[in-house]
């Protein structure tokens, strides 16, 4: 009796397990079938991230926003992909080379900072925003130049180019706590246990537009490095790279760059820079 | 081809790796031990505390259980355990929350010995005179750890691995330089071996040889 009712368990699981396994099959055929048929006017895939708000972010219902997202989605217009043939990818940071190397995306708009080792592995288009690493600090905070951060209590992403600017060269002495996420180090800053957040200015001028942030923070303005954000493409795409570039001349030379500027960064004062000619990278 | 780690402290992320393993090893072994003792035990509040914290420990996930010191004991509660250093404090917080999981694995790995011994021992002891706690340290445990030194050996290398979650709360360990040199190499996938390489180096030396001991040491019945 007790040796039936194992039998009839491990069959059900089996008949469960086959399932699952016919549908991941089925549905890989479909993402096949698609990829297949996207240089005739099909899909394009966009790699972008979904945990950042002001560049790129996914929310509850499903839809994107975002200062990349709407870089992308202007772009892909100047493809020939109207915003319905977009598909949007998240490219986490550790993964973006080998989703470009690997053809999961055409291209990834992603707060991907153009720099030597990584233009060995893809080729950029662009830079189409300069950010610099900042301070996101309380509204009354008297935080006001590098100097005064050394004894102060940071907080910063774990392994990221703007912790590490700290650790080497702008504070050595800073108390810096790094978390798995900048929302963590956000509310850190909100509850006091932390006196600043460091990143790019752009990032944070995201999070402080945030609807419930509004008010509660500002800028400190210190530009302490220059990130000159690009649209990575396949290495040796060059024809990709060229279209991207224009793309991204007329989008400025139309006013929409400026205007994706304002809608996306607006609330916290964040004054940017103009927009970067195409080529030119700020050192 | 392996340039890129110039310029990177690999030894010393992995050091940092091998004394988180092996405080928090410590520190899970005597909890865990404690936590068996009152599993077994005939008072029934003990019983209950043990089963109700081994119950609910093991089914929350590691990256909550080290979030949670973190943000919950340090930020919201103050809790810094003696450190006002961010990197310091990280560590023993990482330590704490690795023992508070592993423990609870610990645990059940030495109630299994336990449970190995004929209850003629036990009846035997008590038969003698001797009290619970005599029984138990004496007869019974030198008896259950001698069985499950294979069992222990799988909860240590899985804390061996786990220790990478410490990353996540900024303990300088071997995930925590991965992190770092992704960030400034674009190198995804050498990296990502060297780093695995190295938990296979920490890892399986401690299976061999305490697979070796458990074979030698269980007693024959």
């Amino acid at each position: 009796m007790k040796l039936r009712k194992v039998t009839a368990v491990s069959a059900a699981a089996l008949v469960l397990a086959l399932t699952a396994t016919a549908c991941g099959s089925d549905k890989k055929d479909d993402t096949a079938g698609s990829s297949a048929s996207s240089g005739s006017g099909g899909k394009i895939k966009v790699g972008i991230k979904y945990d950042q708000p002001g560049l790129g972010l996914k929310k509850p219902d499903g839809s994107f926003a975002g200062f990349d997202v709407d870089v992308a989605t202007y772009v892909a217009k100047q493809l020939g992909y109207e915003p319905n043939q977009i598909e949007f990818v998240e490219t986490k940071s550790a993964d973006r080379e080998n989703a470009l190397a690997r053809g999961d995306v055409k291209f990834i708009a992603a707060t991907y900072s153009i720099n030597d080792k990584r233009k060995a592995k893809v080729d950029f288009a662009g830079p189409y925003l300069l950010a610099h690493q900042d301070l996101l600090v309380k509204s009354d905070s008297k935080i006001s130049k590098a100097e005064d951060l050394n004894g102060k209590k940071l907080c910063s992403v774990t392994g990221s180019t703007s912790a590490q600017n700290i650790h080497d060269t702008i504070a050595p002495k800073a108390n810096l706590k790094e978390l798995s996420s900048y929302s963590e180090c956000i509310a850190g800053l909100q509850s006091g246990a932390v006196d600043a957040v460091t990143t790019d200015d752009s990032i944070l001028a995201g999070f402080a537009s945030q609807e419930q942030y509004k008010g509660k923070f500002k800028l400190a303005g210190l530009k302490l490095s220059n990130e000159n954000y690009g649209i990575g493409v396949k290495k040796g795409d060059t024809a990709t790279v060229n279209k991207i570039n224009k793309a991204l001349e007329t989008m400025v030379s139309d006013g929409s760059w400026q205007k994706a500027v304002e809608a996306n960064f607006g609330p916290a004062g964040y004054k940017n820079e103009p927009a970067p000619k195409v080529g030119v990278i700020v050192k | 081809m392996f340039d890129f780690l110039e310029g990177y402290d690999v030894l010393g992320a992995f050091w940092m790796t091998v004394k988180l393993t092996a405080l928090s090893a410590v520190g899970s072994l005597i909890w865990g031990t404690l936590l068996a003792g009152m599993r077994v035990s005939p008072v029934p509040l003990m019983r209950g505390f043990a089963t109700v914290y081994v119950n609910i420990v093991r089914n929350i996930p590691l990256t909550v259980i080290i979030l949670f010191s973190s943000l919950g004991l340090a930020d919201v509660f103050g809790m810094t355990l003696g450190a006002e250093d961010f990197a310091v404090q990280g560590f023993r917080l990482a330590v704490l929350g690795l023992v508070a999981y592993t423990a609870a694995f610990v645990c059940e790995a030495i109630r299994s010995g336990i449970n190995t011994v004929p209850m003629g021992q036990a009846e035997a002891a008590r038969a003698i005179g001797l009290s619970f706690s005599q029984t138990l340290t004496l007869i019974v445990l030198p008896q259950a750890f001698r069985s499950v030194i294979g069992p222990l050996a799988n909860v240590l290398i899985a804390l061996t691995k786990n220790t990478t979650v410490a990353a996540a709360i900024g303990v300088a360990e071997a995930a925590y330089l991965m992190k770092t040199m992704i960030e400034n190499e674009a190198q995804t996938l050498l990296i990502g071996a060297v780093f695995a390489f190295g938990f296979v180096v920490l890892t399986l030396p401690t299976g061999l040889i305490l697979g070796w001991l458990s074979k030698r040491l269980a007693v024959k019945r």
